[in-house]
């Protein structure tokens, strides 16, 4: 099987031209502004995620306790919610809240199309995390909410110190995981406009793709794969190592 | 405010024509029962008799279908009462213990104190220690329930319920859950908490605890109480014939 394999890899690597391919993913001279302006995008895209699934988090945990609800019309809200999320393409949902959705109610969120985008970002984060938190509360055994419910904890107390903890350590290697994917869907925010301050790692890769030394290249796109790479290969691998340990726990 | 109300208020737990229905399912058929303060109650009966139904209505973890049930007086079946207030002055402990596995053993016992009865943090702590002494394991306030036997994690969560002060426990089954060798120690915790003259509902297989230390026995069987009594007369001579099957089976 192997030799099959290094027949194979052997044969692409003969038949590619590798001229071709240094001139167009590797081309030297990128030079100029691309260190600072590499640098912002790789700040922003950081930013982005981060406010992406804060807030994802907090509305997904609004999400999935609404599905949890004795109250039937809670639990259609939420689930209505989540199925339109899930079902939109991103890129869809932050292209509507980015153009459509602030001109039909005059809005104008902070950061301009970026802000709008990154909200629409927000909305289909909470919607994927809602189902993961209300599977991580649904696994808290029933008694140790009677425990605490027994002992005269309110119904916040018992979710706040008993419940969600408990779902938490449940949840983090899913969780770790819908980071990662949140890292590389921050990259459809480059579709929206931004000011140059705004630009996150593919909108900067973007603009050298037809500008600058290397216009006509993909050396830019090259450069800031290999960023992500570096980002979020070490965030899969954590999510390796935390499921590896809680099957251990059990 | 009737003569209901007054008749039960010398009654610790007063339950009258309580029934629950689990969907079509009828599993406490009209009970009516009565613990008096510092009283010991065992109930005993076949599995799926609705003994553990009828100790869960009485904190009201289950809903009761229909009936009323009285608390030192104050009808917690009543959509108005503040239910979480009654509740810390009744202890219950599982058959599974119910500790809350992402805490220590103190942490255990202080988070309702803190959360509930809004004591401060020293206070809360003095009260846990106090508690796990008087269990025989003060030694283990650092330890996590995983790190304890299911002897020493029942006791912890007899503690945890003493931390709130209550006026009376309710116990489901305590030591069903335990290996035979750790059943000692709780009974000799549950034993002591009686002679301290503490109000207890206890639904149990352990005959012997009953006829020690209770102060009346109810045996029930399909959603009803057959036989109640002393507990040293029901287990000599029952008087029903099903309550003679079902010792027959368990002596």
């Amino acid at each position: 099987m192997y030799a099959i394999l290094v027949v194979v890899v052997v044969f692409l690597a003969a038949s590619v031209n590798w001229t071709k391919v240094h001139d167009n993913f590797w081309a030297p001279g990128l030079g100029g502004n691309w260190h600072d302006l590499i640098l912002t995008g790789l700040k922003n895209t950081v930013i982005y995620t981060a406010i992406a699934f804060g807030l994802g988090l907090v509305l997904a945990l609004a999400l999935a306790l609404l599905k949890l609800s004795p109250v039937a019309p809670y639990r259609w809200i939420a689930t209505v919610y989540i199925e339109i999320f899930r079902g939109l393409p991103a890129l869809v949902t932050i292209l509507l809240m980015a153009f459509a959705v602030p001109i039909a109610f005059g809005w104008h969120v902070p950061g301009g199309t970026v802000g709008a985008g990154l909200l629409g970002l927000v909305l289909v984060a909470g919607a994927y995390m809602a189902e993961t938190l209300r599977a991580g509360l649904q696994a808290v055994p029933k008694g140790q909410a009677e425990a605490a419910r027994s002992l005269g904890m309110g119904p916040v107390a018992t979710m706040a110190h008993v419940i969600i903890p408990q779902a938490f350590r449940v949840i983090i290697p899913p969780l770790t995981n819908e980071f990662v994917l949140l890292i590389k869907d921050t990259s459809l925010l480059s579709i929206v406009g931004a000011t140059a301050g705004q630009r996150e790692l593919t909108n900067v890769a973007r603009d050298f793709l037809t500008s600058g030394p290397t216009a006509g290249t993909g050396t830019s796109l090259t450069q800031v794969a290999i960023l992500y790479l570096v980002i979020s290969l070490p965030l899969t691998r954590l999510v390796a190592w935390l499921e590896k340990r809680q099957q251990r726990a059990r | 405010m009737s003569a209901v109300t007054v008749e039960a208020t010398s009654a610790a737990i007063h339950v009258s024509a309580l029934h629950k229905y689990f969907g079509e399912n009828e599993v406490l058929k009209g009970i009516d029962f009565q613990v008096d303060a510092g009283q010991v109650v065992c109930v005993i009966g076949p599995s799926g008799s609705g003994k553990s139904t009828l100790l869960r209505c009485v904190n009201r973890l289950e809903e009761p279908t229909s009936g009323q049930i009285l608390v030192e007086g104050i009808d917690i079946t009543d959509p108005e009462t503040d239910l979480d207030k009654v509740r810390a002055r009744i202890g219950m402990v599982f058959q599974q213990f119910n500790l809350f596995p992402h805490m220590t053993v103190l942490q255990n016992l202080c988070i309702a104190q803190r959360t509930a009865k809004r004591r401060s943090k020293a206070e809360a702590v003095e009260v846990a220690r106090a508690n796990l002494a008087k269990v025989g394991l003060a030694e283990k306030e650092s330890a996590y329930p995983a790190h304890l036997s299911g002897g020493q994690q029942q006791r912890v969560a007899i503690a945890r319920a003493l931390s709130m002060d209550p006026d009376m426990m309710l116990f489901d089954e305590p030591t069903s859950a335990l290996d035979p060798e750790l059943v000692g120690d709780v009974l000799a915790i549950m034993k002591q908490l009686a002679a301290e003259g503490m109000t207890m509902m206890v639904v149990t297989h352990e005959m012997g605890f009953a006829r020690e230390v209770g102060d009346k026995l109810v045996f029930m069987d399909g959603g009803v109480i057959v036989e109640e009594g002393d507990p040293r007369e029901v287990l000599a001579d029952p008087k029903h014939d099903r309550t003679k099957a079902f010792l027959s089976k368990v002596l």
